[in-house]
């Protein structure tokens, strides 16, 4: 069995050519789109009713705005509430998908490293793109540490450049290598348990190991995907501060 | 505030000479009603402060996990953007090669920058800015 296989795009129709190019509708758009499906009937549907007294569905809505509303004001501040919509699309996004990817026989989205930049650049641009709209040239100042001997400014002010623009490689590429290496790791152990069955007897014996290992690997990819999403968020808020909060 | 307003109460009620019966037992009555009270909040406080302590511990224990997953990858990006940084400089000004040696040292000052910042060790950039100039 080969453990990559798990993360072959497969064409399911093609919509239409642009330019030469082919758009095709594929497995990972498939599943993107039940991911918002999925966002979108939950917070419709909790939100539907308006009870004083939540129902569950409800209650799950609110405990997710609430959790997301928190976040955000606590790193961001009340100024950071306006990009509340983003920060809570990005990790509902990445939280639902990534918990779609733990069932068996589905695709991960966030295993391939183009969602993740593409999620990781929306952010670095939103941050460079506000901050100049806010701050004008003063947006500069964030490469400039104050109180810095002239000599040795420069190489301080390369490493700060070199600094900032790492943020969206280790922002998506923490996600994307999480969600690659749990989902192979799940795959070879899961594996070992189908090799050590065809041995006989024995070896049924022996796979009981590699089964209790892959259950167990299981749960922490679980708290895995739950953990990747709530990373990616808070950092999320942690840049676009940078944005909103350089004068104060 | 109950309290002092129950002791006015009761210090009044005293004064006059013969407090009369009826504001006797009335106050007796009230402050009964408040020892009880005080008493049924500091046990729910106890409770309810038990509570949040467990929470606490479980997000410690959580978000310890999600920030050693945030420091280990935050070297890594500062190395490779750094190197990447210097890999282009040298194709471009074919200046091989010393772009990459000098970037990917630059790269990673900048990763362990990076480190530390999100570690806390040194102030964050906004912090900076805070200063008018």
């Amino acid at each position: 069995m080969d453990p990559i296989h798990q993360f072959e795009i497969k064409n399911l129709f093609t919509i239409g050519t642009f330019g030469g190019h082919e758009i095709a509708f594929t497995n990972s758009a498939a599943y993107m789109f039940l991911a918002v499906i999925l966002t979108a009937a939950l917070m419709l549907g909790g939100t539907a009713a308006r009870r004083l007294v939540p129902s569950r569905v409800q209650s799950l809505a609110e405990l997710s705005y609430e959790f997301i509303a928190d976040m955000l004001r606590s790193t961001a501040g009340e100024h950071g509430m306006k990009f509340f919509p983003l920060v809570f699309t990005i990790f509902m996004f990445v939280f639902v998908t990534n918990m779609l990817g733990i069932i068996p026989y589905t695709f991960t989205v966030a295993s391939h490293i183009i969602i993740t930049v593409a999620l990781a650049l929306l952010v670095f641009l939103t941050v460079i793109v506000y901050g100049f709209y806010k701050n004008g040239l003063r947006f500069f100042k964030l490469f400039v540490p104050s109180g810095i001997p002239m000599a040795i400014l420069p190489l301080v002010v390369g490493i700060e450049i070199i600094s900032f623009l790492s943020r969206p490689v280790s922002h998506s590429v923490r996600l994307f290598a999480n969600m690659l290496a749990g989902h192979i790791t799940l795959k070879v152990f899961a594996s070992f348990v189908t090799m050590l069955g065809a041995l006989g007897i024995a070896g049924v014996v022996g796979a009981a190991l590699p089964l209790a290992l892959t259950v167990a690997i299981t749960a922490l990819e679980m708290l895995v995907a739950a953990l990747q999403a709530y990373v990616f968020a808070i950092l999320t808020c942690i840049y676009l501060n940078d944005a909103i909060h350089p004068g104060h | 505030m109950a309290n002092g307003t129950r002791d006015d109460g009761s210090a009044n009620a005293g004064r006059p000479g013969e407090p009369r019966p009826d504001d006797a037992a009335l106050s007796a009555r009230l402050g009964r009603l408040d020892r009880r009270l005080s008493e049924l909040k500091d046990s729910r406080k106890i409770e309810t402060g038990r509570e949040e302590r467990q929470n606490e511990t479980a997000a410690a224990r959580a978000s310890a996990l999600a920030r050693g997953f945030r420091l280990s990858s935050e070297l890594v990006a500062g190395v490779a953007v750094g190197a990447a940084i210097g890999w282009g400089f040298d194709y471009l000004l074919s200046t091989s090669p010393w772009g990459l040696i000098v970037f990917f040292l630059l790269g990673f000052a900048a990763g362990v920058v990076n480190l530390m910042r999100s570690a806390g060790v040194v102030s964050d950039i906004h912090e900076r800015l805070k200063d008018p100039d």
